[in-house]
């Protein structure tokens, strides 16, 4: 049954949540409130996958009398087999981040409100097919972000918060420039009318260009080799909850825009500047493995490898318009899906042990193993699956882009298999000097998690070994829609 | 004059009869308290006799006042600006003890000038509209009776006295070329005359009155490089003021350069002049003001060169007037919208600050240190307003940034609409800055603020409208769509 107006309740009901937080509740009402609305979109978002999935339902909504004609703005609501999986992502860690921040004292509804706004503002990004109500909820999403790190987060917060909201506003501000332009060239916002339209219609300015002005707001979110700088800083400052979110489905914003957007509407321009692309996926994933080895704070390590990882996002991406793009592609946005799973517990559990052991210094750390089993195995999982251990989901997306990108770019797929070498190094090392080794005397005390907190840890594992087992779940769903896509720009 | 005429001009009428009203009142009752809820009740006669002349729009007074959509537009932003001004100036005129009276009706006498100069056709009388604007504000920014604000009144005494005479000059210049001081006329004669000779550089003469006329608004829109007025006189002004001056003087100035440019210089050989000209001062007063505003630590200040800039923004628009060979309409139609949701968002801002300054007694940004805890409502309502200067959505200021640029867009300003995209870049940095101080910070002293009924209910309409109209900005698109239709015609 396809239930009308779906969309809009997976958008409005984190936003009414987070009022009713906001002004009704406090304290431990507000945390179990924020848990029932998480769980609530949690089945919302599912619904909305699964139905899609099964019967294909794209749930479109569309309003046009929002806007004057002569700017004709629309509120279009629609999925594909490109966002439906994102949008169940989304709703997954939103729960998580929920638990994640279950220990907050520290002024606790203002932060389950900021969660529960950025949950609704990135559902809305994820499901618009107007080009300006996407940009509206893509700059929506900063303020609840910006809130998060600067309030709640640790060390050189402010500053952090504030370098994260500027690149991103920067990135935006050429994108809003790019949609005005498209639409002074072809008179819509409609994302799906847009990559027929384009073509054919009169743009005031060189078409490489504004894919480039397009391609660089993505590329900050992603982030791509030399405007990943905020990454770091961001998450190793942010909150628990806030990493969990940044790194989960904030850098998956960038990914899906250049699916959607770079490949979706400039087919022609990605396939010509594909070398680039390879080119600076494989800076991506040898750049930033080389830095994250060399990391001592849990966080900022787990930050880098994030760099690394959306590198094979890029790689994927610069198979475009060879024969294996379908394949090369779906492996891209299974990698983002893989990569907001994993890192997403990679997070979490780094948040609940750095609540107990008050520090994320590696050489600190160790022999916490026996101390906290549950940590110690979800730590485990995680790291194997970042680096790409087979009946995990992280070495069905991995070796996806390698198959598909290898017949376009065969020495930068070489170089880039290199990468999940450097991978294994620093994560099993990561791994070995903080869980293991000689159990130290001033962590004789600490416990391991509580049973709230095997919920999240639970979930994220499920999903990880589950799509590691029968990655068609999810891949399935991204290949319907990179094949329609691809159909429809003509680039098959 | 007949009766038609005196109709026409109701709403100034109504509203300089309430300015007498209250001063009459204010000499006959020792009860100060009546004074603003009467200047509040008494602006319904001028709002509803707007609404009045908006449905049959004529010309009177021997062709120098036209009512219009256009001019009605105005009005209703100058009168929610008085309005707004009023209500939160209820606590914060009582420091002038005697003289509330006169507070509140030069505030209705200035808003008098300020209406009719947006319906005035004729040289002279928007010069005399123009002095009643002017004048009043000029006591009102001296009224604290303390060295800065009498520095304040003083500096805009001189400099609008000086912005006058260079626009008088202009204006002598195109009635010495064309031999009358009525806009249409104007219009035709120089239309004539640029068919016959097809050449603007003949007559250099020209362009140089559309200078010396730029100049003259450029003052009252505080735009580089006529903007060195406002920081001080912002700063040392009464701080409901200080909002009334940000806003409604520049719709009024706004409105005025509209219909001067539409209906005077819109010639195309003209028009692709003084477009370029106002693509360089926007350019140039956007970076300016924001770059200076980093750097402020008053809050008067720093808006001031807030203000500034989005004088800069707003002048996107005027650019994006030509470029086509049919004038395009959504340049003009974005500086309407941009006027009236930054009415909205900009005295949500000043009742903030005259509710806080009011405790803590000085201006600093920093006296805004924890205010979500000393009184979340305020600190909820400055950052939706900061949110809305910066343009980011659900607000006001977002829809109008995205219709202005796209103006600039559609009219080949790509390069404008960057510079203008990068600079809300810039300026999130200091607006930001006060939303930090209010929620990271720690207050100094631990105590509640407990803002008065007026001023906080003027943050909260004030609010209201940012966030409302962010959300359905299509009524006010519809309204200064219909505004502009009637002035290109």
């Amino acid at each position: 049954m396809e239930i009308p107006g779906i969309l809009s309740i997976a958008i409005f009901l984190p936003f009414i949540s987070a009022v009713i937080v906001a002004v009704f509740l406090t304290g431990k009402a507000a945390r179990g409130f924020a848990v029932i609305a998480s769980a609530l979109e949690l089945v919302v978002t599912g619904y909305i996958f699964v139905a899609h999935r099964q019967n294909g339902y794209d749930f479109s909504e569309r309003i046009t009398s929002w806007f004057p004609d002569s700017f004709p703005v629309q509120y279009f609501l629609s999925v594909d087999g490109i966002s439906a999986p994102l949008i169940l992502l989304t709703g997954l860690l939103g729960i998580v981040a929920i638990f994640a921040s279950w220990n907050i004292t520290e002024r606790t509804k203002e932060h389950f409100m900021w969660l529960l706004l950025l949950q609704g503002a990135v559902i809305g990004v994820f499901t618009s097919m107007d080009f300006l109500l996407f940009f509206l909820f893509w700059e929506l999403e900063l303020i609840p972000m910006f809130f998060l790190i600067s309030i709640w987060g640790t060390g050189r917060k402010e500053y952090s918060a504030m370098k994260f909201l500027i690149f991103t506003i920067l990135g935006s501000a050429f994108m809003l420039i790019g949609i005005l332009v498209i639409f002074a060239g072809t008179g819509t916002f409609d994302m799906t009318r847009i990559s027929e339209a384009l073509p054919s219609s009169n743009l005031i300015m060189p078409v490489g260009i504004l894919f480039l002005f397009m391609s660089i707001g993505f590329a900050v979110k992603l982030p791509v080799f030399p405007l990943h700088t905020w990454l770091p800083d961001a998450h190793t400052d942010a909150p628990t909850a806030a990493s969990v979110m940044l790194a989960g489905v904030l850098l998956k914003m960038g990914g899906y825009g250049l699916l959607r957007v770079s490949a979706g509407m400039f087919p022609d321009q990605l396939e010509k500047y594909a070398w680039v692309l390879a080119l600076l996926g494989v800076i991506n994933i040898i750049y930033g493995a080389a830095i994250t080895i060399r990391q001592t704070d849990l966080k900022r390590l787990i930050a880098y490898s994030s760099v690394s990882h959306m590198g094979f996002v890029l790689l994927g991406l610069s198979a475009m318009g060879g024969v294996t793009s379908h394949l090369a592609m779906t492996g891209a946005a299974l990698q983002m899906f893989t990569h907001g799973t994993i890192t997403g517990l990679l997070f979490l559990t780094i948040g609940f042990i750095y609540e107990r052991t008050h520090t994320r210094h590696i050489p600190d750390l160790g022999g916490l193993a026996r101390r906290m089993p549950i940590f110690t195995v979800s730590f485990v999982v995680a790291g194997l699956a970042s680096l790409g251990l087979p009946g995990t989901s992280g070495f069905v997306s991995e070796i996806t882009i390698f198959l598909g990108a290898f017949p376009a770019f065969k020495l930068a797929t070489i170089i880039a298999a290199f990468g999940v070498v450097l991978t294994a190094a620093y994560i099993l090392w990561m791994i070995q000097r903080s869980m293991f080794g000689p159990e130290r005397e001033r962590f004789a005390q600490i416990g391991d998690a509580t049973a709230v907190q095997v919920i999240p840890i639970g979930l994220l594992i499920v999903s990880i070994i589950g799509v590691g087992i029968y990655p068609a779940f999810v891949s399935d769903v991204f290949t319907e829609g990179i094949t329609q896509m691809l159909n429809m720009t003509g680039a098959n | 004059m007949n009766y038609a005429d005196i109709i026409l001009i109701a709403p100034e009428i109504s509203m300089a009869l309430l300015a007498s009203i209250i001063i009459i009142v204010d000499l006959f009752s020792s009860n100060k308290k009546l004074l603003a809820p009467l200047s509040l009740t008494g602006l319904l006669a001028p709002l509803c006799f707007c609404i009045m002349v908006r449905d049959n729009p004529s010309i009177g007074f021997n062709g120098t006042v036209k009512v219009d959509d256009f001019s009605v537009f105005f009005k209703y932003v100058i009168i929610l600006a008085t309005g707004l001004v009023i209500l939160s100036s209820t606590t914060y005129a009582k420091r002038f003890d005697k003289h509330q009276g006169e507070y509140y009706s030069l505030i209705l006498l200035s808003a008098t000038g300020m209406m009719l100069l947006t319906s005035a056709i004729e040289l002279i009388t928007i010069y005399i509209a123009l002095e009643l604007t002017a004048l009043p504000t000029a006591a009102l920014a001296a009224f604290i009776r303390e060295k800065k604000s009498a520095e304040s009144g003083v500096k805009f005494l001189i400099l609008s006295a000086v912005s006058s005479a260079v626009l008088l000059y202009g204006m002598v210049l195109i009635y010495g070329f064309t031999g009358t001081t009525y806009l249409s006329e104007i219009g035709t004669v120089i239309a004539n005359h640029l068919s016959t000779s097809g050449q603007v550089t003949d007559n250099g003469i020209l362009l140089f009155s559309v200078i010396l006329i730029t100049a003259g608004f450029g003052f009252k829109i505080s735009a580089v490089p006529f903007q060195m007025w406002a920081p001080d006189v912002y700063e040392g002004a009464p701080t409901p003021i200080t909002g009334f001056l940000s806003v409604a003087s520049k719709a009024a100035g706004f409105a005025i350069i509209l219909r001067i440019l539409y209906t005077v210089f819109e010639n195309e050989t003209l028009s692709s002049d003084w477009a370029s000209m106002m693509a360089v001062l926007s350019a140039i007063s956007m970076s300016v003001g924001n770059l200076i505003a980093i750097k402020q630590n008053n809050i008067k200040r720093m808006l001031a060169y807030s203000t500034i800039a989005q004088a800069g923004y707003i002048m996107v628009g005027l650019a994006a007037m030509a470029g086509n060979t049919t004038l395009n309409t959504s340049g003009p139609v974005g500086i309407l919208v941009y006027l009236a949701g930054y009415t909205f968002t900009n005295l949500a801002a000043f009742a903030v600050i005259t509710a806080v300054s009011e405790d803590s007694g000085d201006d600093s940004i920093d006296s805004f240190a924890g205010l979500i805890k000393k009184s979340p409502t305020l600190a909820v309502i400055m950052t939706v307003s900061m949110i809305s200067l910066i343009g980011i959505p659900p607000t006001i200021g977002f829809m109008a940034k995205i219709y202005l640029f796209g103006a600039a867009v559609e009219t080949n300003l790509t390069w404008l609409a960057i510079v203008g995209v990068v600079n809300s870049v810039v300026s999130a940095y200091y607006y930001l800055r006060v939303v930090k101080t209010m929620f990271i910070d720690s207050p100094d002293e631990k105590h509640e603020i407990h803002p008065n009924l007026g001023v906080l209910s003027a943050s909260v309409i004030a609010i209201s409208g940012t966030v409302f109209f962010g959300f359905f900005p299509k009524p006010i698109i519809e309204l200064a769509r219909d505004a502009i239709n009637t002035l290109i015609g």
